[in-house]
């Protein structure tokens, strides 16, 4: 444990360098089901806000669990500060977690369940009060240390469960759906003093969630899951934009994805129609499918100048305030696009629409 | 009746027909306790005031002669016989429940991470030997326990009993019987709490450095406390007034409360001493139930615990 040179400046906690993970050929198989892992090879850095992003059932919460201690991997190893501790039993990890359920001790106050990491740890009774004071106050927790946990609501159990854990300074964070049981605008706020909690302290946060908008919001790189197995690893906006197969990108959202039929010269032939690509796809074998994602779609009465341009019907318009979502039909082909709410006029449907788009902004995908 | 919303309302001081619905359903409840029940023990709390007829019947006048001869006061001067009984009920009662909390807690517990079609068929090896009569079972226990079976050998071997002595009949057969006769008593309300246990806090403690121990004591303990306090009630209270197992199973040397209040009403033909021993009897049970609701509240959960 070193102080970091930063210690000074930083905010109450941030007393120790934050830690990096690997995790190497993690396995994990449950008796009788499906795997759970299968092979995760991962290194999340120090002080990063690390986002695990998938379905249910894709094995993120079970690589969490495996990171806290709660679950043994079948094989493979795992290091946190450099410090193997594959087979450490939980108690002895500096790991702290945020459950989704919160998990909080129902028969404890408050102050009582912030104070229980440091009094398991055998921190005395004088320095224990002073960190949970200060952890509350910067959780903004001051007034509700002397109440039961019952008589708290969703967001402030949020903030217990938080506190809770970060009191201890472990050198990783867990958040598991911390914020999947509270509601929209409190769920946006929470977002946001999660990510600022996380920079102002450098540590270490490794963040479940399902939901892509959380996990793009809050995180500096994201790991999206499938089937207990890596589909992609990198920051949010190579995720969204570049996203390296058909499941990446339609967890991360997006609705166009054409398979490709032909590969010929320097045109690539879809459902949609013949489409120029920079840089081209090269001739020979060529499966897999083609993403166009909806904003870069144009809408217009003529085709800009070195555009693929398509003719198209408007089928449907979704007013959504910020943008309007057209659904448009190309050859008997739907093709979905956003167009940002300027003022512009807006197409009705029926309407006829010349749709054009920018060859940079065809991404081809493994299928 | 200025402040009522119905000044007028001719019946405002009646019952409601709810309330009256009510009183009509509990009624027959109420009658029945009172007559078997309630009437019954002040009829014992007045014997147990009475002094003793030459018959053993009781009569008047009252007297306190009954405590004073509990408490071991008689013809030829004080005698500690009677403290013994009481003081070796409350020790068996003691030690057969804590036994029997000790024992329980790893069954509740194993049966309730059971798949859930074994639990069923566990729980029923559990009580299965409570459907057979307490009396065979401790005559069972009787003949596994006298002297010359392999048990009784054993602890010869080990030098726990003199040569051709056997384990029954001794306090240690009582507190054997005792446990046998009352642990599904005990395992039952605790597998009722273990299977709702809600296992994200035992998670939880362990997250924050609890070492396992340390976790079963914060988190798994507090949460099965009621069903914990239920079981001791079930155990504690009944095995302090049993009767059956020290007088099979002690064989006559290892007394307790129970048979000594039995004893009064048939062949020592006294009264007054039994109804006063039933006293005694009532008011440490009752005692050891406030304790136990202090402590459960104290410890947190325990009062969703009866009584």
């Amino acid at each position: 444990m070193t102080v970091s040179p930063t210690a000074s400046t930083a905010p109450e906690g941030a007393v120790r360098e934050a830690s990096s993970i690997t995790l190497d050929g993690l396995r994990k198989r449950f008796d009788g089901d499906a795997i759970a892992l299968d092979g995760v090879d991962l290194t999340i850095h120090a002080g990063e806000f690390f986002t695990l992003l998938g379905p249910s059932g894709c094995g993120k919460t079970t690589l969490l669990r495996i990171l806290a201690g709660l679950e043994a991997p079948d094989d493979g190893t795992l290091t946190i500060g450099g410090r193997d501790v594959t087979t450490t039993p939980p108690h002895l990890r500096s790991v702290n977690t945020v459950f989704q359920s919160y998990a909080l001790f129902p028969h404890l106050s408050v102050s009582e369940n912030i104070a229980f990491g440091l009094r398991m740890k055998g921190v005395p009774v004088d320095e224990r009060r002073a960190r949970v004071d200060r952890i509350a106050e910067f959780i903004k927790l001051g007034a509700l240390l002397e109440r039961g946990v019952n008589q708290l609501s969703g967001g402030q159990r949020q903030r217990v469960a938080l506190a809770r854990a970060l009191v201890c300074e472990p050198d990783v964070l867990l958040l598991d759906e911390p914020l999947s049981a509270l509601d929209a605008g409190l769920r946006t706020q929470l977002q946001v003093e999660l990510q600022r909690t996380q920079k102002r302290l450098g540590m270490t946060f490794v963040f479940v969630t399902h939901d892509q908008d959380e996990a793009m919001v809050m995180s500096d790189r994201i790991a999206v899951l499938d089937n207990g197995v890596i589909q992609q690893v990198g920051p949010p906006h190579e995720v969204y934009e570049r996203p390296i197969n058909a499941f990446v990108a339609k967890f991360m959202g997006h609705v166009n994805l054409f398979a490709i039929e032909a590969v010929d010269a320097d045109r690539v032939t879809t459902g949609l129609g013949e489409l120029v690509m920079d840089p081209p796809l090269e001739k020979s074998g060529h499966s897999g499918v083609l993403l166009i994602r909806q904003e870069v779609v144009e809408l217009g009465h003529a085709v800009s100048e070195g555009y693929n341009g398509l003719e198209g019907v408007v089928k449907e318009r979704h007013y959504r305030g910020s943008r309007i979502e057209y659904r448009l039909e190309i050859n008997g082909v739907t093709l979905m696009a956003t167009a940002a709410n300027l003022g512009q006029r807006l197409y009705a449907v029926d309407d006829r629409v010349t749709v054009s788009i920018h060859p940079e902004d065809i991404v081809r995908l493994n299928a | 009746m200025a402040d009522s919303p119905y000044p007028l309302a001719p019946y405002s001081h009646s019952l409601s027909p709810d309330t009256r619905h009510l009183l009509w359903s509990v009624a027959p409840g109420v009658v029945w306790i009172v007559i078997f029940l309630v009437l019954p023990s002040l009829y014992l709390i007045s014997v147990a005031f009475m002094t003793n007829g030459p018959y053993g019947q009781p009569q008047m006048p009252l007297s306190l002669a009954s405590f004073r001869q509990l408490a071991g006061f008689g013809f030829l001067g004080w005698s500690p016989g009677n403290l013994y009984t009481l003081l070796r009920s409350l020790w068996q009662t003691l030690v057969a429940t804590g036994l029997v909390v000790l024992i329980a807690y790893p069954i509740a517990y194993h049966i309730s991470t059971c798949r859930r079609q074994w639990r069923a068929i566990m729980l029923l090896a559990v009580v299965v030997p409570s459907w057979t009569n307490q009396v065979i079972r401790a005559f069972g226990w009787m003949n596994l326990l006298s002297p010359g079976t392999p048990i009784s050998q054993v602890a010869q071997f080990f030098g726990f009993i003199g040569p051709n002595m056997g384990l029954y009949p001794s306090n240690f057969a009582v507190t054997l019987g005792l446990m046998y006769n009352f642990l599904p008593f005990m395992v039952l309300p605790l597998y009722a709490a273990f299977e709702k246990l809600d296992t994200g806090l035992v998670e939880a403690a362990r997250d924050l450095y609890a070492s396992p121990l340390r976790a079963f004591w914060h988190a798994v303990f507090p949460q099965t406390l009621p069903g914990l306090l239920a079981g001791t009630v079930l155990v504690s209270i009944p095995a302090f007034g049993m009767y059956v197992i020290p007088e099979l199973l002690g064989g006559g040397r290892a007394m307790m409360l129970g048979n000594l209040v039995a004893s009064q009403f048939s062949g020592g033909s006294n009264w007054p001493l039994g109804a006063a021993g039933a006293l005694i009897m009532l008011l440490a049970t009752l005692g050891g139930l406030y304790a136990m609701r202090k402590v459960g509240k104290r410890l947190g959960g325990g009062e969703e615990v009866v009584i």
